[in-house]
């Protein structure tokens, strides 16, 4: 199998689905000749042309809605948002709209699309090319959140995504865009939407992680191997509608949780994983389920030791995960 | 143009029964029948002349909550309004999870529509934009009142629509007041059309209480856009003859006196008067034909008041679906 990177895997994606299906398109911020700031749609444009690779105009909320148009007449529409941190001024079209028109429309009408966006810090983006989103998409039922943490499910959640009936919100960790590689099968799959993924086997602690928190996550429990605790690593994947099913099997059988994740720590999407755990597992519990997630700032500093200081890395992963280990 | 009399007598039929329809609307609030009414009372020239000018069933249309007259113009029934305003089940726009008058119809191209104003003007410039792709010759029409012509979302809608010159018309209807605020604090310009010289389509005025001038010019402005010459903003100027809602008390900001002026120019009657100037009605007609409408309206409520709520339970879903039915 040959190795690439996310960001390759997630352009491979895109691909794919244009070739096998002419009403997908994409849409967003220099998508076209300059194929995206982190090169996701790059060659895209030469092979699909300018109708089905469109520029848009610089402006977010027009970008989904836009999207949210052509869905509704039958088109697969694919709308990037270049930073996750410019998605608000689309806020009100996903929520409001997106997010609603199945409900709200008793399933006459309904919004099959996609939404990229790269979120995270640890790349020098200061505030606004730092944040993670997640949170204000994982209580709009109707959309499904995404996130995936390594090239071979961005590359079958995606396919996935397209193919979905519903909007999907993609989120895409970029500090692992070219950071993280991975072994892509040739030959055609899919990774469906929803269910969890134990990434590693383990017994004494189950670390619960997405995206870049997973990658480190997983270095974290090497370490931690090192140390002998044997920490599982659950990889969320889908963060809405989330697998609850997973999760609770895997902290049945290590009882003690760690949730990891990069947003600010309170009213975070992690929140939501320990209220699961403490309502159908708090008997199956050896220790308190522990958060680690970014402080209760605005959002990520520029200079990098203040940047380093927000960010949740492999060491504070490990550490903490130590502490639960010998609580 | 020399519009047919038979043509004549259809806009007028449906201006007169919009109009019955509305004005029991109000008696059933009043009785304590519906908790709610947005009434369209003096738009119905405008809505109807629109209505008109497209292959209805055939073109697309992303309408907004005073667009009465433009839906049963549109093919919605009384008995459907009467439903929607009852919440009872059946309602073909959301199942009556909506509000009444956000409407919607699958089978004639009406897309559904929520509350926040002018989301549904950047779903017009998607569903034109997938009919260039498609390179079909159908066309989308949108309204809007005036006062939402100042959201960002108007505007970028407009933008995309010029910049890729899709088959969209912009209908905006100036009924001179946003609930209770004048047109001189949504805009510095006279008209909304004076907008469209600085986004680059045409604009143009209409007098929104003439339906003959409305059909005429939104028809040639259908005609050219259909024939790939892009999009036009028309603004339809009327006055809003009901307070804002059954919730609004218009005493509060404009006089007396001042409606009742106004009232001397409600297109029903200066279509009325001119049907019969011109010999295509009598007076003994136009009494029977109101008779006709008036009892068209009274079985619309009683079908309603026969109809059933829909069950507690239909309201767990639909949240998702497993495909796409507007594909």
């Amino acid at each position: 199998m040959p190795e690439m990177t996310m960001v390759e895997a997630i352009r491979d994606a895109m691909d794919e689905e244009m070739a096998r299906d002419e009403n997908v398109f994409i849409v967003g911020e220099d998508v076209g000749q300059r194929g995206g700031v982190f090169r996701a749609t790059v060659g895209l444009f030469d092979k699909y042309g300018s109708d089905r690779v469109i520029d848009s105009p610089l402006a977010e909320l027009s970008i989904v809605g836009v999207g949210i148009g052509a869905a509704l007449y039958g088109m697969k529409p694919i709308c990037e948002i270049q930073f996750a941190d410019f998605i608000f001024p689309a806020f009100n079209q996903i929520v409001s709209e997106a997010a609603k028109m199945t409900y709200r429309s008793n399933a006459t009408w309904t919004v099959p699309m996609v939404i990229r966006a790269p979120y995270g810090g640890g790349i020098g983006g200061g505030l606004y090319h730092s944040q993670s989103v997640e949170a204000f998409f994982t209580q709009a039922p109707g959309l499904k959140v995404v996130i995936p943490s390594n090239p071979y499910d961005a590359k079958g959640l995606l396919k996935a995504a397209v193919r979905d009936p519903n909007p999907v919100i993609f989120l895409e960790p970029k500090k692992g865009y070219r950071l993280i590689k991975g072994e892509v099968p040739e030959e055609e799959y899919i990774v469906p939407i929803g269910p969890a993924k134990v990434s590693r086997a383990g017994e004494d602690l189950t670390i619960f992680a997405y995206g870049m928190m997973l990658f480190y996550s997983l270095q974290a429990a090497e370490q931690l191997e090192q140390e002998g605790v044997s920490a599982e690593v659950v990889d969320l994947r889908t963060l809405y509608p989330v697998d609850k099913e997973t999760i609770l099997a895997s902290v049945k059988k290590t009882g003690k949780a760690l949730i990891v994740y990069e947003d600010n720590l309170t009213g975070g999407y992690g929140g939501e994983i320990a209220a699961i755990i403490a309502e159908h597992a708090f008997h199956d519990l050896d220790a308190p389920v522990r958060r680690l997630a970014g402080p209760d700032v605005p959002a990520v500093p520029f200079s990098h030791p203040m940047q380093e200081w927000f960010m949740v890395n492999p060491e504070k992963i490990f550490k903490s995960a130590l502490e639960l280990a010998r609580y | 143009m020399e519009l047919s009399s038979e043509l004549k007598k259809e806009m007028y039929w449906m201006m007169l029964l919009s109009r019955r329809l509305d004005e029991r609307a109000w008696v059933l609030h009043r009785q304590g029948k519906i908790a709610f009414h947005i009434s369209g009372i003096g738009h119905e020239a405008a809505q109807v002349g629109a209505a008109f000018a497209i292959k209805r069933g055939y073109d697309w249309v992303t309408p907004y909550y005073r667009d009465l007259a433009l839906m049963l113009g549109l093919g919605l029934t009384p008995e459907e309004f009467m439903i929607s305003l009852m919440g009872k089940a059946g309602e073909p726009s959301s199942g009556s999870r909506q509000m009444p008058s956000h409407f919607g119809l699958r089978r004639v191209n009406a897309v559904s529509h929520s509350a926040p104003v002018a989301t549904q003007t950047v779903h017009a410039a998607g569903i034109g934009l997938a009919i260039k792709m498609k390179k079909e010759k159908k066309v989308v029409l949108t309204t809007i009142g005036e006062g939402s012509t100042s959201q960002g979302e108007w505007y970028e809608a407009v933008n995309w629509a010029a910049i890729h010159q899709l088959p969209v018309i912009f209908i905006v209807e100036n009924n001179q007041y946003a609930i209770s605020v004048p047109p001189e604090m949504q805009m510095a310009v006279k008209s909304a059309a004076d907008k469209a010289c600085g986004l680059g389509l045409p604009g143009l005025m209409v007098d929104g209480t003439d339906v003959f001038a409305v059909y005429e010019v939104i028809s040639e402005l259908v005609d050219v856009a259909r024939n790939g010459g892009g999009p036009a903003l028309v603004e339809a100027k009327m006055y809003r003859i009901t307070p804002h809602s059954s919730d609004d008390d218009d005493r509060t900001y404009r006089s007396r006196e001042e409606v009742e002026e106004n009232k001397k120019l409600d297109p029903l009657i200066l279509i009325k008067n001119r049907l019969i100037n011109e010999e295509i009605y009598s007076e003994k007609d136009m009494d029977d034909l109101d008779k006709k409408a008036k009892q068209m309206v009274t079985d619309a409520v009683k079908v309603a008041e026969d109809s059933p709520y829909p069950s507690a339970e239909e309201a767990a879903y639909p949240v998702y679906v497993e495909e796409v039915p507007n594909a």
